[in-house]
């Protein structure tokens, strides 16, 4: 079976250690984590993880079901790409030039990002968008010398009605 | 009322049925400690030698009554001795409640005396657990945990409460125990499907493991095997759900299984797994396993369908709720060709061992014949628990207690413990090995102060026997680690701990010994010496298949 990207979102009780127990869970059955975050909800007891990683049909529904099992779990369910919205955030720090400055610009307007601090030889961008467009930034910006990346991971939120039962 | 953290542990143990807890003091479980003391009327605590003794105990309460086991213990050691208790009951589906105390609160995180944090070390191997430091959260911790504990599939929930919140005083409203979660609901749809493929087949088998015996559907099944006329085949965990001498019964599968069984699984055209999981001990080759087979799986985990094996149908849900909703589906007929084909198969696999004047298979037999078929029969791990999978003439549910999952050698003592005082009518019979009995034969104190007439069958071959028999067969005879040369008297070694022992050469002496075993009112040891040339067979190697079996 083939390896996919897959995003899941997993809505958990909002206490200590529930990060631990999904975390755990994943490592001991022998999931690779690519990305997580987590986050608040509208509801104060409920939090919201967001993870990506990497595997096949099997795999998924796998850590699907155990994650399930796990009491703090209320629902998970996976974001279909088709029917999803992800986003992400990435700050860069660019070494940068008189020379280099203004097409780096250039390159962060097209991309809709921010320059959100500058200093003579160097800038930091803020840039949000789906994972592709910051993959597709990066590329860009790849023959600047990049002083430091970092991006949040993947949050995802579903198209239409809510999927799940919260 | 205003009652304080330990008082309302007790009252939660009642309100919960618990009249027995196995467990060990300690200064962080002082003021539990002095609750029980005011509680003693109502419930009966049993101090073990060791806190893995204790967790084990409380497993085998558990497994032979079918009630939640409850273990107390005190911080950092205490705590982190149950964790193989736990983790065995983990592995095998047991429900079980575990209440360590934790240093106080204003300690916590300061690596004080005794503190460990018994949550983070107790993730992976308990279905839920819970850190106490605030007495408000103690009374739900608690219920939630009986409920956690036997909701679903079963399964050990530790509680660690600190040591200020078990002296807090806080406002208790009794309650009943919490209603557990419905099972997951069965779709007739599906089940109509089921019984069409079931009907359809021509070459089935049934194969079950614990589930069963945890959802309580001997009936069913037995009904299911009766009416469409199928040959069943079972795992460790399910010894004893189908008589050992019913017709269509093909005995164990997996590595040590039967011949007829795994070859059966090899050619059967359909194989109905209820409640069991695939492991590598059974599925030796998850590519071949029942290569020639659909497979349907009844369970109550979502998380094992597809798990290890590739499943064509699936129910999830209760075995007993899906059998009941079956059976009407199943249509009333006979595989005679197919069912005495495979019930040919059987055949016992006799190895003469030249010179071994005591044979293992002989004291199973002869203590299965010399009791009643009452008799609860608790193993280590190890040959002489495969021994005993394979030969004890197997007559009920929750009789057959052993360590299945984790192969928890030493499991067996702290285990009959806790059967003996789950069911004081019944006889226990411990089999054990040199090897595993070494390891938690402290218990005998308890075992001695408790009065328990347990009788400990020692296959004393001064080899660590399946490691042994495994060098033997695919290690050149490299017999690394596994000749200790103990000099253990266990007959005097008994007698130190106030039990009496007996020693055996022959089948003649192990007989009278038993005789007299059985006529004693506190434990008593028969160390049987067996050749250590003894194996367990059948045998298929990992990842093989029936093609690959051993059998001399």
């Amino acid at each position: 079976m083939s390896e996919k990207k897959e995003v899941i979102s997993i809505f958990v009780d909002n206490h200590a250690n529930v990060l631990t127990r999904i975390v755990s869970l994943f490592g001991r059955r022998g999931f690779n984590i690519d990305s997580l975050t987590v986050s608040a909800t509208n509801n104060p007891e409920v939090s919201r993880i967001t993870i990506v990683f990497s595997g096949n049909d099997q795999t998924l529904s796998q850590i699907l079901t155990q994650t399930q099992k796990l009491e703090v779990v209320r629902d998970i369910f996976t974001l279909e790409k088709e029917n999803s919205l992800y986003r992400e955030l990435l700050l860069m720090k660019i070494e940068t030039t008189k020379d280099t400055r203004s097409a780096i610009k250039e390159v962060v307007d097209i991309y809709r990002g921010k320059i959100i601090s500058l200093s003579k030889d160097s800038m930091i961008v803020e840039l949000t968008g789906a994972p592709e467009k910051l993959d597709g930034f990066m590329e860009m910006l790849d023959c600047y010398d990049i002083i430091e990346v970092c991006r949040t991971g993947i949050t995802g939120i579903s198209r239409g009605p809510l999927v799940g039962t919260e | 009322m205003k009652l304080r953290g330990s008082q309302i542990i007790m009252e939660i143990l009642l309100e919960h049925g618990v009249d027995t807890v196995f467990g060990y003091p300690g200064g962080a479980a002082l003021f539990i400690y002095d609750s029980l003391y005011d509680y003693s009327d109502r419930i009966h605590h049993i101090l073990t030698a060791h806190e893995q003794g204790a967790a084990h105990a409380a497993d085998g309460y558990a497994r032979a009554s079918g009630k939640t086991g409850v273990v107390f213990a005190t911080s950092g050691p205490g705590a982190t001795n149950l964790v193989t208790g736990i983790a065995t009951a983990f592995m095998d589906s047991i429900p079980m409640v575990a209440i360590t105390a934790n240093v106080a609160d204003s300690l916590i995180g300061r690596d004080a005396f005794q503190e460990i944090s018994i949550t983070g070390v107790t993730l992976p191997i308990t279905k839920h657990n819970y850190f106490v430091n605030r007495i408000e959260d103690l009374a739900d911790a608690l219920r939630n945990a009986f409920r956690i504990a036997n909701e679903g599939r079963k399964g050990p929930v530790l509680i660690d409460v600190t040591k200020d919140v078990s002296n807090a005083l806080c406002e208790f409203t009794p309650a009943k125990p919490m209603e557990l979660h419905p099972h997951p609901e069965i779709e007739i749809g599906d089940i109509k499907e089921i019984a069409e493929i079931i009907n359809m087949a021509k070459k089935p088998i049934i194969y079950f493991g614990g589930g069963v015996a945890a959802s309580d559907a001997r009936e069913e099944l037995a009904e299911l095997i009766q009416k469409a006329d199928i040959p069943s085949t079972y795992t460790m965990m399910a010894a004893g759900v189908i008589d050992y001498d019913d017709p269509k019964s093909l005995g164990l599968i997996g590595m040590h299984g039967s011949m007829a069984a795994n070859r059966a699984v090899d050619e059967a055209d359909l194989v109905i797994a209820l409640g069991t999981r695939f492991s590598d001990r059974v599925a030796l080759n998850t590519n071949r396993f029942a290569q020639r087979a659909a497979i349907i799986q009844i369970d109550i985990d979502a998380s094992e369908i597809n798990k290890n094996v590739e499943i064509n149908y699936s129910i999830i849900g209760d075995i007993k709720e899906a059998l009941t909703k079956l059976l009407p589906f199943v249509e009333a007929k006979t595989h005679d060709e197919w069912v005495n084909k495979v019930c040919n198969w059987r055949k016992e696999i006799n190895v003469e061992l030249e010179g071994a004047k005591l044979r293992p298979k002989d004291i199973i037999v002869s203590a299965c014949d010399l009791t009643d078929k009452e008799t609860i029969y608790v193993t280590d791990v190890g040959q002489h628990q495969l021994w005993a999978a394979q030969y004890v003439k197997h007559k009920n549910t929750k009789s057959f207690l052993t360590s299945g999952g984790l192969g928890t050698m030493g499991f067996g003592y702290g285990a009959s413990i806790g059967a003996q005082i789950a069911c004081p009518q019944k006889r226990i019979i411990h089999f054990t090995g040199d090897g595993s009995f070494h390891m938690n034969l402290n218990e005998a104190c308890t075992a001695v102060s408790q009065n328990l007439p347990i009788i400990t069958i020692i296959m004393n071959n001064q080899v660590l026997g399946m490691v042994y028999q495994w060098q033997t067969t695919f290690y050149k005879r490299h017999f690394s680690q596994t000749t200790p040369e103990r000099k253990t008297d266990f007959v005097k070694l008994a007698e130190g701990f106030g039990a009496k022992g007996y020693h055996a050469e022959t089948l003649e002496e192990f007989e009278e010994a038993f005789k007299k075993a059985l006529t004693e009112n506190g434990p008593v040891w028969i160390d049987c010496y067996i050749d250590r040339e003894e194996k367990v067979l059948p045998m298929i190697p990992n990842g093989g298949t029936i093609e690959d079996m051993i059998t001399e």
